[in-house]
């Protein structure tokens, strides 16, 4: 198959995804977890049915204010409650209420987190400075190894990468915490390995195809390395989606991401990367020709 | 020739053996003055983080424009020192970013009370034996470790060198005129205590009265005790107050099932990863598990040795670099077939194979690196254990998919196992 034939296709799918992902994402936000947003979670197993109003009721009652959402998890058995951030005499007084409420043991308080808003949007700052830092500095290694051109393929390769993912925490809801750092990043570099595998193969191939086209030459370059990046992502997929299957919510709402991430990182390095490098190869190509004519 | 190459293969695979065995079960003696316990080891092994064992991680921040290293340091110290006198000695301090301070309490995930104490005002005040106040901290000018000759008639020690303010000396004055008097001195009376939040620090004896602003602690003190004792006085002049700005806390029984699961799908991951290479690239496939048992085996033990501190995120580092560990393999393996297929004798092929590849894998790990140290520098808490895992994965990595697969594969060839549909063509 001559992807280069079809990159208008590929770029139209990766273009559909992202268009989807930003629609979701202008209509119901991103779910902003309080590691971000700053707040309250308390995360408790009742054990048994339970009403989500009762819930709400208590909390009110306790904190003053309306919990900002409570949800059922796990088996249906667990809720998690958040708020704006409360004091931590004001969270134990909660937990005390539900587990009178409800003859709970302290083993039924899963987990309690409250983050000031300064701390979270820290963070935030923090987790866009060390993605975009990650980012030029992979730009900078790829174009002294290889070329600008390389790097700056590269790097578009990962903004897509980043949209899909920003796209998937938007249209399942998934909350936007830690581990998003985390997961999106190992995307980045694992979307970065990828393409340069592949762009390390059209260097090589044109050394020795001085007369070909660069699509042939980005083609070829493509199907050698092919089999290695279906492998990989097929090892690499294996081990995390292992961990999405067993792990417990935490572990779920980081393996998801980057499943997904996977997914969309082989699919960049392939039919987007390689591709976007040809057209600027060839748009140099013809400007340089159109020099020598005139 | 084949002998000397199944001796080698026999070596290695054996080595390989014995880090899988340490990794589980740790060695019995010490090295560099360390105990190497098996990796899941629950007292010496990896440490695992409080979101595996339950328990809660408290952050305060100063409220104050700047903050000086010195006052964060009394300010760790303190907390340190509530910490104890809470029996919570498994608890650890440290100081995160400029003026924050992030407390891990292993196992208590309701913490309220701890917190009450911890995160109050410092209180420190010196009390005569009869209970009288007789100066706060607020009235200290200064207290700084020093180390001299501070009695002619004794060698030079450690003592903590105290400044307090003009009001302050004239009740000092009179106190320690008072403790020193004959009657308190024959009654065991003539001290004078330390005391932080209502609990006694150190009860230094009275020798004379002293009427300067400059006063000085002195005892059988370590250069490591005369520290600790100024530091601790001076959280009595600590400009700020605390603010507590992040709590989190786990339970038991969540800890225990995050750890539990993870491991297995960890488990079953590897073995599935392990079954493919097998079956996808036969030959070259068997070492290469081989080489990834290695792997796992030296990850866990420096993890252990180094008592890293593992964390849910970190977990998922370890599992997701097993995955990409064996990526250096499918990168060389394809190569050695691509190379087979133009009818280069095996040999030929491997080292082809291998030179090859090398420059993609060298190029592909780096910037692979460059995002784990990002994410190391601008991380905080599971986000830095995440690229620590990541970091050492990758290093560990190029080395045994590089260096112990081509040795392994080498030794394959002088066994004259030779036939190329063994691998994979």
């Amino acid at each position: 198959m001559d992807i280069m034939a079809k990159k208008k296709i590929f770029f139209g799918i990766s273009i559909a995804v992202i268009l989807v992902g930003i629609v979701s994402m202008l209509i119901f936000g991103l779910n902003e977890d309080i590691d971000f947003a700053g707040g309250t979670e308390m995360h408790v197993r009742i054990g048994k049915a339970f009403n989500n109003e009762d819930i709400r009721s208590i909390t009110t009652d306790v904190i003053g204010f309306e919990p900002s959402s409570i949800q059922k998890t796990g088996d249906g058995f667990e809720v998690i409650i958040k708020m704006k951030d409360i004091s931590s005499a004001k969270r134990d007084e909660l937990f005390k209420a539900i587990k009178e409420k409800y003859g709970l043991e302290d083993s039924a308080l899963l987990t309690a987190d409250t983050v000031s808003p300064t701390v979270g949007s820290e963070l935030r700052y923090n987790a866009f400075l060390s993605a975009l830092i990650a980012s030029v500095l992979m730009l900078v290694y790829i174009s002294f190894r290889f070329e600008l051109k390389s790097g700056v393929a590269a790097v578009i390769a990962l903004i897509h990468d980043v949209l899909v993912m920003m796209s998937v925490y938007a249209i399942f809801r998934i909350p936007i915490n830690t581990s998003f750092i985390a997961a999106i990043l190992t995307i980045l570099g694992y979307s970065i390995n990828d393409t340069i595998i592949i762009f390390d193969r059209i260097r090589e191939n044109k050394k020795y195809m001085r007369k070909e086209k660069f699509s042939e030459i980005a083609n070829k370059s493509i199907w050698q390395s092919m089999p290695r990046s279906v492998n990989t992502a097929l090892t690499t997929l294996l081990t995390i989606t292992m961990l999405y299957i067993l792990g417990v919510r935490s572990i779920k709402e980081f393996a998801f991401p980057i499943i997904i991430g996977l997914i969309s990182g082989t699919y960049s390095s392939i039919f987007l990367a390689s591709p976007i490098w040809v057209i600027w190869q060839e748009w140099e190509d013809k400007k340089k020709s159109r020099v020598k004519t005139a | 020739m084949m002998a000397k190459s199944i001796i080698k293969f026999t070596i290695t695979v054996l080595i390989i053996a014995v880090l899988a065995y340490v990794a589980v079960n740790g060695v019995p003696f010490k090295i560099f003055g360390r105990t190497i316990a098996g990796a899941l080891d629950e007292e010496n092994g990896i440490r695992r983080g409080l979101d595996l064992v339950g328990g809660s991680v408290i952050v305060y921040e100063a409220e104050a424009n700047s903050v000086t290293d010195e006052e964060m340091s009394t300010t760790i110290d303190m907390m340190r020192q509530r910490l104890d006198t809470l029996g919570l000695f498994e608890a650890t301090v440290a100081r995160q970013g400029e003026k924050r301070i992030s407390i891990e309490i292993p196992a208590i995930s309701n913490p309220q009370e701890a917190m009450e104490k911890l995160g109050a005002t410092a209180e420190l005040k010196f009390v005569d034996a009869d209970g009288n106040v007789v100066i706060t901290g607020k009235e200290i000018v200064d207290a700084q470790p020093q180390y001299g000759q501070y009695d002619q008639s004794k060698p030079a020690g450690n003592y903590v060198a105290l400044k307090i303010n003009d009001e302050a000396t004239i009740k000092f004055s009179e106190a320690t005129e008072k403790a020193s008097s004959a009657e308190n001195i024959s009654n065991q009376k003539n001290y004078i205590s330390i005391v932080l939040d209502d609990n006694v620090i150190s009860q230094p004896r009275v020798e004379r009265r002293i009427d300067t602003s400059d006063v000085i602690i002195t005892g059988d003190f370590t250069a490591e005790d005369a520290g600790w004792l100024a530091s601790i006085i001076r959280a009595g002049k600590l400009p700020f107050s605390l603010k507590n700005v992040e709590l989190r806390s786990v339970g038991p029984t969540l800890g225990e099932k995050a750890l539990e699961t993870s491991l297995m799908a960890g488990g079953i991951g590897v073995i599935l990863v392990l079954i493919f290479m097998l079956l996808y690239y036969r030959v070259p496939g068997l070492v290469a598990d081989i080489a990834l048992i290695g792997y796992i085996s030296i990850v866990g033990i420096i993890m252990s040795a180094l008592r890293v501190n593992l964390s849910l995120p970190g977990i998922a580092g370890i599992i997701l670099s097993i995955g990409m560990a064996v990526d250096a393999n499918v990168i060389i393996f394809e190569r050695i077939k691509e190379e087979l297929r133009t009818g280069k004798t095996l040999r030929a092929s491997i080292d082809a194979g291998f030179s090859r590849a090398f420059t993609a894998i060298i190029d592909a790990n780096i910037t692979t690196l460059i995002a784990a140290v990002v994410l190391w520098r601008f991380g905080t808490g599971p986000i830095k254990g995440f690229a620590v895992t990541l970091s050492l994965g990758i290093i560990v990595s190029m080395f045994t998919a590089i260096i112990v697969t081509r040795f392994l594969l080498n030794q394959v060839v002088g066994m004259k196992i030779r036939n190329s549909k063994l691998y994979g063509v």
